[in-house]
């Protein structure tokens, strides 16, 4: 299972905020896209996830056009986590999960007993099984965002993207999302493909950075050869200095403060 | 097919496990053990499965469904015998299966049914129709009867009886053109990035008012039967409609009903954005242009058939979601309850007053209206 960018453009209405961009996921691991605000990585993110089109170029799932395939088809090989999604009201959680179902339902088959096993998995591995009878309007922020990822996990696809999804966590789930993403990794071989804002916990949790600036993609690698002070300094603007994370020994971004 | 009823807590289904001797407490068991275990859905849902088919029914909306059905069935009954030759329900029954007088036969079967059919048939799509574009704009106001589409489907119909003639399909015709007319219009003045709820439908309450005076400009401009005929039309009304309208509008609504049955649960999954919809394998533009046309075309057809009827695909919706409490907005219970409130409304229309007939559009505007005010007193407050 392969996703890549070859030579692509792109944009929204008439503004372009990336050209030629070629990039490849690594299957089987965990990418992290950094790079400051506006920068295009959210955009990419969503040129990925087919959501927007490409001006020129194409976005390849297993080396075809993800644009020139069955909707339901792509949604069986890719599943997305989207920066806002709306839960209906009055909908419960293992109802929501549910729903991510649905490209693996026919008119005629819309809760086999596969379906009904995705959903008890999916809401166990993000523990959210005790919640599943639950309305997910009385659910607490992080709650929430684990309910969201467990319908992307119901999905069953060997890619899954998420975009910032840390955003609205307080820091404890944060760390717990990003570890339930890592686990993902290790023990389904899921290939997870993140948009992240916080550089330490990228550098931490992912195997692969890609870092953009500009709307070009300017590093990318194994976080303990990309992230350097020099690179901080060239793409965020930011001084800093590099140390061992002592919990995990992966580079850690400790800023250089200008208050003497 | 093995019907089988879950309720909470959950407990194991012999019929989706391959070890039915799996106790209850094995349910609890931490999960991605393999068995296929039930699911606490946070109420009592059936599970239908057979080879190669299955299906998922909450039961509540199935049984709120099943009463909304049998009731307005049961008016519809009350109607059949309502008139100047009054029938008891049980004599309808006889006539409506072939028995009983020749006289009552004809009344029944021949004169009134045809009025009764249409009140079911049209009050399911005016509730379809709401349900769909309630569903599309994330917002109880965003209704067709609010946003000016059946205005401008009737607008159609006028313009067609003005400038071509009269007939059932150029009628028709007319509404549908004039409905999805207007759709455009609206749309294309509320987009804006993307087409926001609110402002689609402060944009459709405008043109919608527009529209109307457009309307009366029409109907003063024509001769005087003509414009009697199609004020009275602008009621909505069902008096008068015979068999010669329910074959058309029930073949139109069937084939209607048929490509919402093969969207299956895509509306729901737009409820939930477009993003999280198109990562589903929704194609989202598509789809949501399907949905736009059917909605319009269902309100076409109402309103071809008997004006311009408001405030059912306005309250149908709502009143079904309360009361089946389904996640969103549900296409079945909304069609159940628009046939039972315009199929109560008209019974109402021609009980109240009699033997004076109103025509069913006062009914649903009246009871509507307060509803409408509530509603928006209720937004405002957001």
């Amino acid at each position: 299972m392969s996703l890549a960018a070859r030579d692509i453009t792109i944009g929204y209405d008439k503004k372009t905020i990336s050209e030629h961009l070629s990039l490849e996921i690594p299957a089987g691991r965990f990418t992290a896209i950094i790079g400051p605000n506006a920068c295009g990585k959210s955009t990419l993110l969503r040129a990925l996830s087919r959501l927007i089109k490409p001006v020129t170029g194409e976005v390849l799932l297993d080396g075809k056009d993800i644009h020139g395939r069955p909707a339901k088809e792509v949604a069986r090989r890719l599943g997305l986590l989207p920066q806002s999604s709306i839960a209906p009201d009055g909908i419960s959680v293992a109802e929501l999960v549910a729903r991510g179902r649905f490209p693996h339902q026919k008119l005629i088959r819309q809760w086999s007993a596969a379906d009904e096993a995705a959903v008890v998995g999916a809401m166990a591995a993000t523990g959210v099984t005790e919640l599943s009878g639950e309305l997910v309007d009385t659910l607490s922020g992080g709650q929430r965002q684990r309910v969201w990822v467990a319908m992307v996990l119901a999905q069953q696809t060997p890619i899954v993207l998420l975009d910032e999804p840390t955003t609205f966590l307080d820091i404890a789930h944060q760390i717990e999302l990003l570890e339930l993403c890592v686990r993902l990794n290790r023990d389904q071989d899921t290939t997870m493909v993140a948009v992240l804002h916080d550089l330490n916990q990228a550098a931490r949790y992912a195997d692969h950075l890609v870092v953009m600036k500009s709307g070009e993609i300017v590093a990318q690698g194994d976080p303990r050869e990309v992230m350097t002070a020099d690179l901080v300094e060239r793409v965020f603007g930011l001084g800093c200095r590099i140390i061992d994370d002592p919990e995990t020994h992966t580079p850690m971004v400790i800023p250089r403060s200008s208050l003497g | 097919m093995s019907p089988d009823q879950t309720e909470r807590p959950v407990s194991p289904d012999p019929a989706v496990s391959p070890d039915s001797a799996v106790s209850s407490d094995s349910a609890r068991r931490p999960v991605g053990s393999g068995l296929a275990e039930r699911v606490d859905f946070g109420r009592r849902v059936l599970v239908l499965r057979g080879p190669g088919v299955s299906a998922r029914l909450s039961l509540k909306p199935l049984l709120v469904t099943v009463v909304l059905m049998l009731l307005a069935l049961a008016v519809g009954v009350l109607a059949l015998g309502t008139g100047e030759f009054t029938l008891s329900p049980a004599q309808v029954i006889e006539a409506l299966a072939g028995d009983g007088t020749r006289a009552a036969r004809l009344v029944v079967v021949e004169w009134r049914l045809p009025r009764v059919l249409l009140a079911l048939m049209i009050g399911a799509a005016l509730g379809l129709s709401g349900a769909i574009f309630q569903a599309l704009t994330r917002n109880p106001l965003g209704s067709p009867d609010i946003i000016g589409f059946n205005t401008g489907a009737y607008t159609g119909v006028l313009v067609a009886t003005v400038f071509v003639g009269n007939g059932y399909y150029l009628l028709a015709g007319g509404a549908l053109a004039g409905g999805l007319a207007t759709a455009v219009v609206v749309y294309l003045l509320a987009f804006k990035r993307g087409v926001q709820g609110f402002r689609l439908i402060i944009v459709g309450i405008a043109i919608g008012a527009m529209l109307a005076s457009a309307n009366q400009w029409f109907i003063i401009r024509m001769n005087v039967q003509a414009a009697y005929s199609a004020a009275l039309w602008e009621q909505g009304s069902l008096n008068g409609l015979g068999w010669a309208q329910v074959t058309p509008a029930a073949v139109i609504l069937a084939v209607l009903a048929g490509v919402l049955l093969a969207y299956g649960p895509r509306l729901a999954l737009l409820e939930m954005g477009e993003d999280a919809a198109a990562a589903l394998g929704v194609r989202v533009e598509r789809v949501r242009l399907v949905y736009l046309i059917v909605g319009v075309a269902l309100i076409a057809v109402a309103t071809a058939t008997a004006g311009p009827i408001s405030f059912v695909a306005l309250a149908a919706p709502q009143l079904a979601q309360r009361l089946t409490r389904t996640p969103g907005i549900a296409l079945v219970p909304s069609a159940a309850m628009g046939a039972f409130l315009l199929m109560l409304s008209d019974w109402l229309a021609q009980r109240a007053f009699a033997p004076t007939q109103l025509p069913v559009g006062v009914v649903t505007v009246s009871v509507g209206g307060v509803y409408f005010v509530w509603l928006l007193v209720r937004q405002a407050r957001r």
